[in-house]
């Protein structure tokens, strides 16, 4: 039996398709049946990240509204054994689905794959109600901003009256620097005010831009950061203990003698 | 001279993460209170039992609100008494 794990944030922009790619990509490579599922219907956006936007012939609408068979929506990624992808639909919006579909979505979902990854939409509702149906645990994505902070707290809230338990946490988009100098919220920060476990955090990373454009998700990049700290949730998510990556800065000469005479 | 060198090298007090922290955490007792107004109202009646075993309150004219300044957000509750109960040990 599977586990259907669901990507959410509440606030729009902080990471979740990147996150969700990633973390896919991740486990497909590391052996398991993964599929990921786009459930930002009309604002799809899973495809494109993956690279797999031309080979798109039916979606997830067509799947829940059975015109279509869950094999026949199901995109194979070439390059990984085990990876496939259930895409959003771009013409619809987010009432061509229920809560009520997309259990029994999951439900096919988890006897056939080892891990589902349910990329969820921002907001919190219809699109997030229906990401949250059929899901096992859950995954919140923030940033170490105020306003992505004050977001996750709802969600989480609302994960928690949905009695989707335990839910963990992924800060992104993380600047060592800026944290150094007081102006970026560090990581203890960020898990005294919402108060929920910690599973990775990932650094801002220009890779993260240039892996999109090519449609190639970091985390099969050995050079990248961010692919590194995806590297590693992929394995806590498995159940492995692996430290938190370095991000500290290395502290030349050349800064120690900026923040000595003051300057930034 | 000493304050001059220590500022110099010291940190800002006033990072801006710091305000951060601090916004996030008052805006955040506001918005957990705000979408739970059932906790309120559960708060309301525990005080109610518990205070009433001491004095007999109004229960009607009593009014329980969080309040917010600037810098700190209280809960602030105004409770009329009717009588003090003589014998304060707790009743069933």
């Amino acid at each position: 039996m599977g586990e259907v794990i669901v990507v959410t944030s509440g606030k729009g922009g902080v990471g979740k398709t990147t996150t969700s790619a990633n973390i896919g990509t991740g486990l497909a490579a590391a052996g398991h049946k993964v599929v990921l599922v786009d459930t930002d219907i009309g604002l799809r956006n899973l495809d494109v990240v993956l690279g797999l936007e031309n080979r798109i012939v039916y979606d997830i609408v067509d799947v829940t509204s059975g015109n279509c068979r869950l094999r026949q929506a199901l995109i194979k990624d070439k390059r990984f054994e085990n990876l496939y992808l259930l895409p959003a639909a771009q013409t619809k919006d987010k009432t061509a689905v229920n809560p009520d579909q997309m259990r029994s979505l999951a439900k096919d979902l988890r006897s056939e794959f080892e891990y589902a990854v349910i990329d969820c939409p921002a907001g919190i509702e219809q699109g997030f109600k229906n990401a949250i149906a059929g899901a096992d645990r859950a995954i919140v994505v923030t940033t170490p901003e105020v306003s992505a902070v004050r977001d996750a707290d709802r969600i989480i809230g609302l994960l928690e009256a949905a009695e989707l338990h335990n839910p963990k946490l992924i800060i992104n988009r993380i600047r060592p620097q800026m944290v150094k100098r007081g102006d970026m919220m560090d990581i203890t920060d960020i898990l005294d005010i919402l108060a929920i476990d910690l599973i990775g955090v990932v650094p801002e990373d220009e890779s993260i831009v240039i892996s999109t454009n090519k449609g190639e998700p970091a985390v099969m990049d050995p050079a990248s950061r961010a692919g590194e700290a995806y590297r590693r949730i992929t394995k806590r998510i498995q159940g492995e203990e692996v430290p938190l990556m370095n991000l500290d800065v290395p502290d030349g000469i050349m800064n120690r003698l900026k923040r000595l005479v003051g300057i930034r | 001279m000493l304050d001059f060198i220590s500022r110099m090298l010291g940190k800002d007090s006033t990072a801006s993460k710091n305000v951060a922290k601090e916004r996030l955490r008052l805006v955040l007792v506001h918005d957990r209170a705000s979408i739970s107004p059932h906790m309120l109202n559960q708060l309301k009646e525990d005080l109610i039992r518990v205070i009433s075993n001491y004095m007999e309150i109004d229960e009607s004219a009593m009014e329980i609100d969080l309040s917010q300044d600037e810098r700190e957000v209280a809960l602030v509750a105004n409770i009329p008494i009717m009588k003090m109960k003589r014998d304060y040990a707790a009743r069933g």
